[in-house]
């Protein structure tokens, strides 16, 4: 019990604090629940611009974004309609919808999840 | 189990200590073009016109882990000032109490400060769904924030990481000698 308790302490340590491969900047999210099967590159969402810009409380309490990478299932048709990213990405405060690029500009075939890993790559689970 | 791993997580946080001591210059801080990065597409359209990581983030307050930033400081100093609503009838709290964590005996006391998470955060993002607002009453545990749950929600994730023992775990035992749970302040509207 003791040694396998402390080899997982360990292997649970290490993963959370083992950098990846890919080096984005510290809680990048990559979306990729719907971009690889409808042909178009993932969606890379950089907390880091946004939050120089808007405090988390406006997408994650007044958006209704849930705090939990891979909890929200957003679709092209909520942000046409002015939902999740589309409050802002509208051609008013951000650029709007019609401009795929610039949002869906991730490394096609990338799982998920937060990215980002200056010291840690994120949580355990999301 | 839990004894077991807060004891590897303090080897390695006091291996992360050894290597950047809390007071010394920082180091040339330095950040990766999006097209190297790992996760934009190098070939895609958008680089050259998203904003580089550190255009924007070498103008604010250094440091040594996560995206570099001090990100409260950023606030507190006026480098930047992000909207707090969309909408102007949005209802925007601050609160400034402090809660004082005392749980184990091995680690100074974790002081957590409500305003500086209100500044960024509603109330509702955390209670009651992570934390009941009932001082004492949530079984706060290093194993849970290191598998992302509680504090480990955000720290680790977007707010500074968990190699940073010592700016949650920050007040010395003995200067709480007979100090208040929580130190109300006022709610700021």
């Amino acid at each position: 019990m003791t040694g396998r308790a402390l080899a997982g302490a360990a292997l649970l340590v290490l993963a959370a604090l083992t950098p990846s491969a890919a080096c984005a900047e510290y809680g990048d999210v990559l979306l990729n629940r719907y971009s690889d099967q409808g042909g178009v590159r993932p969606v890379v969402f950089p907390h880091w611009f946004h939050r120089i810009r808007f405090r988390c409380k406006v997408c994650h309490d007044q958006l209704g974004f849930e705090m939990r990478a891979g909890a929200n299932d957003v679709r092209m048709s909520d942000i046409i309609e002015g939902r999740f990213c589309g409050m802002c990405h509208n051609n008013d405060i951000a650029w709007g919808a019609e401009r795929c690029d610039l949002c869906h500009s991730g490394r096609p075939g990338l799982k998920s999840g937060v990215y980002g890993g200056h010291q840690t790559t994120g949580p355990g689970r999301w | 189990m839990r004894r077991l791993v807060l004891v590897v997580f303090a080897l390695l946080c006091a291996g992360a200590a050894a290597q950047a001591p809390r007071g010394a210059p920082l180091v040339e801080r330095s950040w990766l073009p999006l097209a190297r990065d790992g996760v934009h597409d190098p070939r895609s359209p958008a680089i050259g016109l998203l904003q580089e990581p550190g255009s924007a983030l070498s103008a604010l307050p250094a440091d040594t882990a996560g995206n570099q930033v001090r990100w409260v400081e950023a606030l507190r100093n006026g480098s930047i000032n992000p909207r707090t609503s969309l909408r102007p009838e949005a209802q925007v709290r601050l609160l400034d109490s402090d809660i004082y964590m005392d749980r184990y005996g091995s680690v100074p006391v974790v002081r957590f400060p409500h305003r500086e998470h209100t500044l960024w955060l509603d109330c509702g993002n955390c209670h009651e769904r992570l934390f009941k607002s009932q001082t004492g009453a949530n079984n706060i545990s290093m194993l849970r924030i290191l598998q992302g749950e509680q504090c480990g929600q955000c720290h680790g994730a977007v707010a500074f990481p968990l190699t940073e023992c010592s700016r949650c775990h920050n007040t010395p035992r003995a200067t709480l000698n007979r100090a208040p749970a929580a130190r109300q302040g006022a709610n700021v509207p």
